[in-house]
């Protein structure tokens, strides 16, 4: 059998994007992401079209109308809207690589989060004195659902900034860990625009 | 302290269950008894568990398949033997509790823990030689993948020791799977185990998607990429945007059983018809995640062993992508007794059977392909002759099935149950088959036996009519699925046939082992030097067998479809010419890591743990959990570097091998 010559490209995983070959990682990494982020999409809308569906199956216990309280959602929408902006801000110390801003803005993000659960957790406790319990009717397991799965999210979201803080001030702004920072601000922009949907038909529409 | 966990979880008053048992205890002590005795471990644990190279966690994927489709086997043979005799006032073999846990068991593993973890092993193998590229996007993400899938096959077995397993079919339909009429742990077991590993499958969707999408070998552009290629993208699409409803839809029917909810119970309002739109959202999909791949490896076959370009191309990207869309809006088809209605059902119908066209876009494009080509009657191929008349029938019942009247008179007859066997045996296990013999030189670096595979493929072949093609009858005579015992005699000499198209099928089975171990031990004779047994079109049989844990020694430059072929041609235009030197460099290459294999370990404690109330230790497995990611994320070393003279010196030698 003759010798076969294999024809080669660029070196590497480095090749220009003109002549192709593998991405950067920084691209492969927040793409991957993106991928995921679509998916956690699609769960959402699986519970948003149970949510739907179980919207006026109260079981003669007590609607959306008698238990949203606007002010209080008002409040929170804030809160998770500042917080998003404040998350921007960071990116921003984030590509400077200028730790003071970095810090100072990753806790203001984390207090509106904790915030925003605060009052959604209280929210919920207020529901369940009145009565108002998930175990009530299919509609309120539909609501606690929906709503508890985003705040589970924003919880989690809180628990990765403070490993990612830590993770700066142990090891400083390497490329990788700029990787991981930059998925952290696509998961919490991802959550208020979760959020969005959520108050608008949850709140907005199920609140009259 | 143990939940709800007592000695009355062990089978010891059922001598089916203790004795299948105690045979799987003492397989699996037998197996880590002699490792231990090898001193295997420490190459085990170095090579294999805590390997992130995509080739040999798509190895383990598939051993972990071949033997999930051993147990699954075992559990349909004792269907078929039970309905082959209890008739009347014989009340055969097995209880019904215990017979609502075999076909249960049987169509969870078959699914989850066979078809699936084939098919993604399969994937994990080729996709990156077939790309030209040395990993994929996220490598140990993948071993992640592999071990949470494990895990989920590892806890569906602790429950034939520990408990029972679930009785509700291997959907799990509410009413019956909630709380109130399933108290058991059983759904627990279901729940919990594809809980764990469709995470896993997720991953693996994520994975791959961004793999292909973004990691491609110099000049492969979309329409040069191998059609394996395509197909795998088209499922792990469908796994992203189908999984996380599994998800959800699991989630639900959990917080119901545990927490109390009203999601599908029958009082507060719930709607169990809710349950059941929602799993089809993800199981019709399902159905292409897993038939897609397989398409996409008989089109490697055909056209490697017909000596042709595959004919139509570029129509078979398109049908491909066809299907991955129009299976998001066929998933009522799977109960048109619902009663949605005549446009509701006229439209889910009507979408049902246009799928149909770009799968016959397919099966044209694959006899063309052979048509004119000069075809060696080679075991892959085979299995690829073999599915395309059986896939024809079963699609064609398939298509039967999706006129709703029609559909009113078989819902739930056997003749649904032959139709999804006719197109899962026919297509997808086929499929791996072929695909598994394919690759396998490339894998290990030795051909298999062809006379026992071609044994094996003749076995099944006609094990799979024996077995199914009675129950096609059998549905049109009014019998339906799941009956542990029957009162008209007049089915049961079908019955019979189908046993014994079921023994031929173990048959099969037999040849396969036997075809894996003869072909062991005689592989001195049957080594693979040239990396390219079958005359091959793609990148994969450009590297040697097997591929060095970087693949290609110098990234390969794709010029056409076909590439390999193209190089080869070139080659051969060019012979006589001096070789031109090849410029080697440095790799980095990612480091092995234990994540994925701790992760799961502490998935089981949890699984396990949540599955009878013990909730010290679910909080113990999650803790563990989340102090592995800590670990891995604060890893200081991710990629080590393969010296330049070790990349030069085994493809020198390769290179050296090929010229004589």
């Amino acid at each position: 059998m003759s010798a076969i010559t294999i024809s080669h490209g660029g070196h590497g995983a480095h090749a220009g994007a003109h002549e192709g070959g593998p991405a950067s990682k920084r691209i492969i990494v927040a793409y991957g992401f993106w991928i995921f982020l679509l998916s956690d999409i699609v769960m959402f809308s699986a519970i948003f079209a149970t949510y739907a569906v179980l919207s006026r199956a109260t079981a003669g216990g007590p609607g959306g109308a008698e238990l949203f309280n606007p002010t209080s959602v008002a409040i929170e929408t804030a809160c998770l809207l500042a917080s998003s902006f404040t998350c921007g801000l960071m990116s921003l110390a984030i590509n400077e690589e200028h730790r003071t801003a970095t810090y100072l803005s990753a806790a203001v993000t984390f207090l509106l989060g904790a915030a925003f659960l605060t009052l959604e957790l209280r929210e919920f406790a207020g529901m369940i004195a009145v009565g108002a319990t998930p175990q009530r009717s299919a509609f309120l397991s539909a609501f606690f659902t929906l709503v508890g799965c985003h705040g589970a999210h924003v919880s989690v979201g809180l628990l990765w900034l403070v490993v990612m803080m830590a993770q700066v001030a142990g090891k400083g702004f390497k490329p990788r860990i700029m990787r991981r920072l930059a998925c952290f601000s696509l998961f919490w922009h991802a959550l208020d625009i979760i959020w969005v949907a959520l108050f608008s038909i949850v709140y907005l529409m199920g609140g009259r | 302290m143990l939940g709800k966990l007592s000695w009355s979880a062990f089978p010891i008053n059922e001598p089916i269950d203790i004795v299948a048992s105690a045979l799987m205890i003492l397989a699996v002590v037998a197996i880590l008894a002699w490792i231990t005795v090898k001193g295997w471990w420490p190459y085990l644990w170095r090579e294999w568990l805590t390997s992130v190279d995509h080739k040999r966690i798509g190895v383990m994927y598939c051993v972990l398949a071949l033997v999930m489709l051993l147990r699954g086997f075992v559990d349909a043979i004792m269907m078929r033997s039970q309905q082959a005799i209890a008739v009347g006032n014989a009340p055969g073999y097995l209880p019904p509790e215990h017979y609502d846990q075999i076909f249960s068991a049987h169509g969870t593993i078959m699914i989850f823990f066979m078809a699936m973890p084939f098919m993604i092993g399969l994937m994990n193998f080729a996709l990156p030689l077939q790309l030209g590229v040395r990993d994929v996007a996220f490598p140990t993400l993948n071993s992640v993948s592999l071990w949470l899938n494990a895990s989920g096959v590892l806890l569906t077995n602790i429950s034939l020791v520990v408990g029972e397993f679930a009785r509700t079919g291997w959907l799990a339909y509410p009413p019956l799977s909630e709380l109130q009429f399933s108290p058991g742990v059983g759904v627990d077991y279901y729940l919990w185990a594809l809980q764990i590993s469709g995470v896993g499958t997720l991953l693996t969707g994520i994975n791959f998607v961004t793999t292909i999408l973004k990691m491609r070998a110099p000049g492969m552009t979309y329409m040069r990429m191998p059609v394996f290629c395509w197909t795998a993208l088209a499922s792990n699409l469908l796994i992203v945007a189908a999984f996380p409803i599994l998800t959800a839809t699991f989630a639900m029917l959990l917080l119901d059983r545990y927490l109390g909810f009203h999601f599908f119970t029958v009082d507060g309002d719930g709607n169990p018809m809710m349950y059941i739109n929602l799993i089809w959202a993800w199981g019709h999909p399902e159905v292409y995640i897993l038939i897609l791949p397989a398409f996409g490896i008989f089109s490697e076959v055909i056209s490697t062993f017909s000596g042709k370009p595959l004919f139509g191309y570029r129509s078979m990207v398109a049908a491909t992508m066809a299907i991955c869309i129009l299976s998001f809006l066929v998933w009522l088809h799977h109960f048109f007794t619902m009663g949605a209605g005549a446009d509701v059902n006229g439209f889910f119908g009507v979408m049902t059977m246009i799928i149909a066209v770009p799968t016959g876009v397919k099966i044209y494009n694959w006899l063309f392909t052979m048509y004119g080509g000069r075809v060696r009657f080679t075991v892959p191929i085979l299995w690829s002759l073999g599915f395309m008349v059986t896939f024809i029938l079963g699609g064609m019942t398939g298509v039967l099935l999706a006129v709703p009247p029609a559909d009113f008179v078989l819902h739930n007859s056997l003749f649904l149950i032959a139709h999804f066997h006719n197109v899962i045996i026919g297509g997808v296990v086929f499929g791996a088959f072929a695909g598994y013999t394919y690759w396998f030189p490339k894998a290990f670096g030795f051909t298999l036996h062809e006379g026992l595979g071609k044994a094996a493929f003749w076995c099944w072949f006609i094990g799979f009519y024996l077995a199914f093609m009675p129950l096609y009858a059998l549905g049109l005579m009014g019998m339906t699925r799941r009956m542990q015992h029957y009162e008209d005699p007049s089915w049961q000499p079908l019955l019979l046939i189908a046993a014994a198209g079921a023994v031929v099928i173990l048959v099969g089975i037999v040849f396969t082992i036997l075809q894996l171990v003869v072909s062991i031990r005689t592989r001195d004779q049957r080594r693979d030097l040239t990396g390219d047994p079958w005359d091959g079109r793609t990148l994969e049989w450009s590297t040697p067998s097997p591929p060095p844990s970087w693949n290609f020694a110098v990234m390969p430059l794709v010029e056409g479809e076909d590439a390999f072929w193209r190089m080869k041609r070139k080659a051969r235009a060019e012979q006589g010419r001096p070789a031109e030197a090849v410029d080697y460099e440095p790799i980095e290459m990612p480091v092995n890591s234990a994540t994925g294999f701790i992760t799961a370990f502490f998935a089981v404690i949890t699984g396990f743990a949540l599955i009878w109330y013990i909730w010290w230790m679910v909080g113990l497995g999650l803790l563990g959990a989340f102090a592995t990611t800590l670990v891995f994320a604060w890893r200081e070393i991710e990629e080590i570097e393969i010296p330049v003279e070790e990349v030069a010196r085994i493809d020198r030698a390769y290179r050296a091998g090929l010229v004589q």
